[in-house]
């Protein structure tokens, strides 16, 4: 560590030692490894200093020391963020939220909770199930995600199709603003007076303020959910399938589709019974009243017949719907084994362009000499593109960022965006230009002014500088904004 | 069907040269509502209308944003789809760009969404006279500050919208509206009785001493619901909720300043039931009178929500609560990042900004 920033380290420590238990400050190495990355292992950082408070005012006092000494200052929930942007800044405090795991308040009328932002993902819809409740956003993560890592990135799930995404499912949130002042935004209304500052907030990557409380709807849980799993000969079958349903004015509470080395992946790792023969794999939960489901499962069965389906099932109970989604929610780690390394990617593109896209995908991973395994919600074009690499092997890494890279300008392309719900921090950075004009990109860093003057809040992610996007035209890279050129 | 952007961006130049304010106007169906009195020269996006792009299949739709809402409903119904927030019109020749910014939904709205939920992107015209896109066509799409949804209830001072793209939902089946003869906390707790079960509601209203509960859905599901809750039926050819979502219902009538609450659901009455109409399953809910907004504001706050005055009354005063030192500060400064010039709806949110 250079010795300037040891002394601002030291300095940082001696004033926080009068807010904090002296466990809730990490200052050795050792003790800070496990916090140098987040779920995007390539990006590593150590921080100057790890801070775990547990209070709202604790936070306020943190931040404001922060400000006054223009040091960064790096959210943190649970880490499982996978575009690195929970990596520390090395000049700056690592703020951990991880203590922050209670809920506050259920009210089950109103069909609402209050929760800190460190509470599972999952723990949220555990602590309503008696109250026949839930809450529907539902990354693959859930089970260790915080859903304040949540609203920072937007995030989405399976069942985003029908029941939105983050931003859809909060109602307020109680923060700390980059200066140390706390402010509540959104309401326990449907709307508030002023600007949509929870809107503006809700994906903001950790770079307008610290998040410190929310209030989420919960969701009446659904009389009944069946699957109804099809295999297909080929990827465009199943994408006529997928438009078929949508056309014929179906909402799926999911629909997701696997490719050949995905399916034979999942069903490896989990049993779930997917046909391995299959090249391509559609998931479609239908959910409502009984009869209504049992109604749109026949019509789902009709579409899927049409479309050549070599084989459907749908699931008869509880248990064999959880056994079908075990596949596809253990599909990350399952692709995992075929490889010593992946590389997750996330761009959304238009439905009618799926198969398209899919072709162009494999035609580029041939040409890096990759294997890329697909996995994605269909329903809504968003694309998670497995890239498989050994980052032993030498060069094999630059050559999985060029290939990931190249996949999010064809999302662009295609008329769609470079992240549909893992968000930009530092890995997607490069690639903001593909999708904005510098003059967005400087209305972005206006907006992050207004919030944080002095630029303390998670520099150098999400919203790349005016000179890294002209680095990425002069490099040729231009195409995509191009695709949605202005009068 | 025409494109005047370019007209539009060398209006807002020319604003901008010479420091003088714009009054956007649309349809001008909400004058004297919503928004406080703008004085500026007229930006008129009426002719800036068309449907830019629309593939069924996508459940997506772009349009300028000087297409009217008549339009846009008659090109959906083709296709057997439909706008999932129920937008009020409240006037002839409601434009798309003029609900988005006045953040407008109808009686759907608990249920499916806001106009700002189905936002999915927009291409506005900043105060530095730059025509700029956020958002996209793609359900999901967080690269970037969602700016998009940015701009429901913005009234125009943040940005000229010109185009505007929109999640859509197929039309449901079938629709029915229960009846039952309630007092009006009796017919809130109800709303909250019956809504935490799974069933379709798509409105729940109380107005003159009747809950109006209505379900969309499949017709299996929908009968199943009746069966199972009860309650008279309201005729099928009845125009309570389009009556109810453009304020059309006796109560609306006159010249009395109207107030809108938007409170927590559950929160019992505000004042004498009968001066009050519910929407929104509770969460909306509508006063006539001459009040002052500071009395007015002490209620809402105990139902956890605001009140704004909505339509008539002096509108040169504020109309909306006052917002904390930190709100204020930040709500100016993105005033100043978006609109540097003062120049784009000047005031029409708060006189302030």
């Amino acid at each position: 560590m250079p010795e300037d920033d040891m002394i601002v380290r030291n300095d940082l420590v001696r004033e926080f030692s009068s807010l904090l238990p002296i466990d809730a400050i990490i200052a050795d190495r050792e003790t800070q490894k496990p916090y140098e990355c987040d779920g995007l292992s390539a990006y590593c950082e150590m921080p100057l200093l790890v801070v775990l408070p547990d209070t709202i005012e604790q936070v306020e006092k943190i931040v404001a020391i922060c400000y006054e000494k223009q040091v960064p200052v790096v959210a943190r929930g649970a880490g499982t963020s996978l575009c690195a942007g929970a990596m520390p800044h090395s000049q700056g405090v690592l703020l951990g939220l991880a203590k922050f795991n209670k809920i506050l308040e259920i009210d089950a009328d109103a069909r609402t909770a209050r929760v800190q932002p460190g509470v599972t993902n999952l723990a949220i819809s555990e602590a309503v199930r008696d109250l026949s409740l839930y809450y529907a956003p539902d990354p693959s993560s859930q089970i260790a995600c915080t859903i304040g890592g949540n609203v920072a990135e937007n995030s989405g799930g399976v069942h985003c199709l029908k029941y939105g995404l983050t931003v859809h499912n909060i109602l307020e949130v109680k923060m700390i603003t980059a200066q140390g002042e706390f402010l509540t935004i959104g309401s326990q209304a449907l709307d508030t007076p002023g600007l949509d500052l929870l809107a503006l907030m809700t994906g903001s990557e950790g770079l307008l303020g610290i998040i410190v409380e929310i209030t989420v709807k919960l969701l009446p849980t659904p009389e009944n959910s069946r699957v109804v799993m099809a295999g297909f000969e080929n990827v465009s079958q199943a994408g006529d399938a997928v438009r078929d349903i949508i056309a014929g004015g179906i909402i799926p509470a999911g629909l997701e589709m696997m490719d050949h080395l995905a399916i034979t992946a999942t069903e490896n790792f989990a049993h779930a019974g997917y046909p391995t023969q299959s090249h391509a794999l559609l998931l479609c939960e239908l959910d409502g009243t009984s009869n209504e489901v049992e109604a749109y499962i026949t019509r789902i069965e009709n579409i899927f017949k049409k479309q050549n389906a070599t084989t459907i099932k749908v699931s008869q109970n509880e248990t064999e719907r959880a056994l079908f989604w075990k596949g596809r929610k253990s599909a990350f780690p399952a692709i995992g084994r075929l490889s010593p390394d992946y590389y997750c990617m996330d761009g959304t593109i238009p439905r009618s362009k799926i198969s398209q896209v899919l072709s162009k995908i494999s035609s580029l991973a041939q040409r890096h000499g990759l294997r890329v395994a697909n996995v994605f919600h269909a329903g809504d074009g968003n694309l998670h593109p497995l890239i498989l690499y050994d980052a032993g092997v030498p060069g094999e890494l630059e050559r999985t960022e060029q290939l990931g890279g190249e996949i999010l300008e064809l999302c662009v392309e295609a008329g769609g965006c470079i992240t549909g719900e893992h968000g930009v921090g530092i890995e997607k950075i490069r690639q903001m230009p593909a999708q904005f004009s510098d003059e967005e990109i400087k209305q972005f860093m206006n907006i992050k002014d207004a919030f944080d003057p002095a630029g303390i809040l998670n520099p150098g992610k999400g919203i790349p500088t005016l000179k890294q996007c002209q680095e990425y035209r002069a490099l040729g890279h231009d195409h995509g904004h191009e695709a949605h050129a202005h009068d | 069907m025409t494109d005047i952007s370019a007209q539009l961006l060398a209006q807002v130049m020319d604003a901008r040269s010479q420091k003088m304010p714009l009054k956007i106007i649309g349809g001008n169906s909400k004058a004297g509502m919503l928004a406080r009195k703008v004085t500026g020269t007229p930006l008129n996006m009426a002719a800036h209308q068309g449907i830019v792009s629309y593939d069924p299949t996508e459940l997506v739709l772009t349009v300028r944003a000087g297409t009217t809402l008549d339009e846009i409903e008659a090109v959906l119904e083709e296709q057997g789809q439909m706008l999932p927030f129920e937008p009020p019109h409240l006037g002839d020749g409601a434009t798309i760009g003029g609900t988005l910014a006045c953040n407008l939904s109808g009686p759907v709205r608990p249920y499916t969404g806001s106009i700002r939920d189905m936002a999915l992107g927009v291409l506005l015209i900043n105060g530095r006279a730059q025509h700029l896109r956020f958002g996209g066509e793609v359900i999901k799409n967080v690269a970037g500050y969602d700016v998009t949804r940015l701009q429901a209830g913005a009234l125009g001072s943040l940005g000229v919208l010109t185009e505007v793209s929109l999640k859509l939902l197929p039309r449901t089946q079938q629709s029915m509206t229960l009846t039952f003869e309630l007092p009006q906390n009796e017919a809130i707790k109800k709303i909250t009785a019956l809504t935490n079960s799974a069933q379709a509601v798509s409105g729940a209203a109380w107005s003159e001493g009747v809950l109006y509960m209505r379900l969309s859905g499949t017709s299996q599901g929908v009968e199943a619901t009746h069966k199972l809750w009860g309650g008279e039926t309201l005729a099928s050819d009845s125009s309570f909720w389009s009556d109810l979502r453009e304020q059309r219902l006796t109560f609306f009538s006159g010249d009395e300043p109207l107030w809108r609450f938007s409170i927590k659901p559950t929160a019992p009455a505000l004042l004498d039931p009968n001066d009050m109409l519910v929407d929104w399953g509770g969460a909306q809910r509508w006063l006539r009178g001459d009040h002052e907004l500071a009395d007015l504001e002490k209620l809402a706050i105990k139902a956890s929500g605001h009140v704004t005055m909505f339509k008539g009354g002096d509108r040169q005063k504020e109309l909306r609560p006052a917002l904390s030192n930190t709100h204020k500060k930040i709500h100016k400064r993105l005033k100043q990042a978006f609109d540097p010039d003062n120049i784009l709806n000047p005031g029409s949110l708060y006189g302030w900004m």
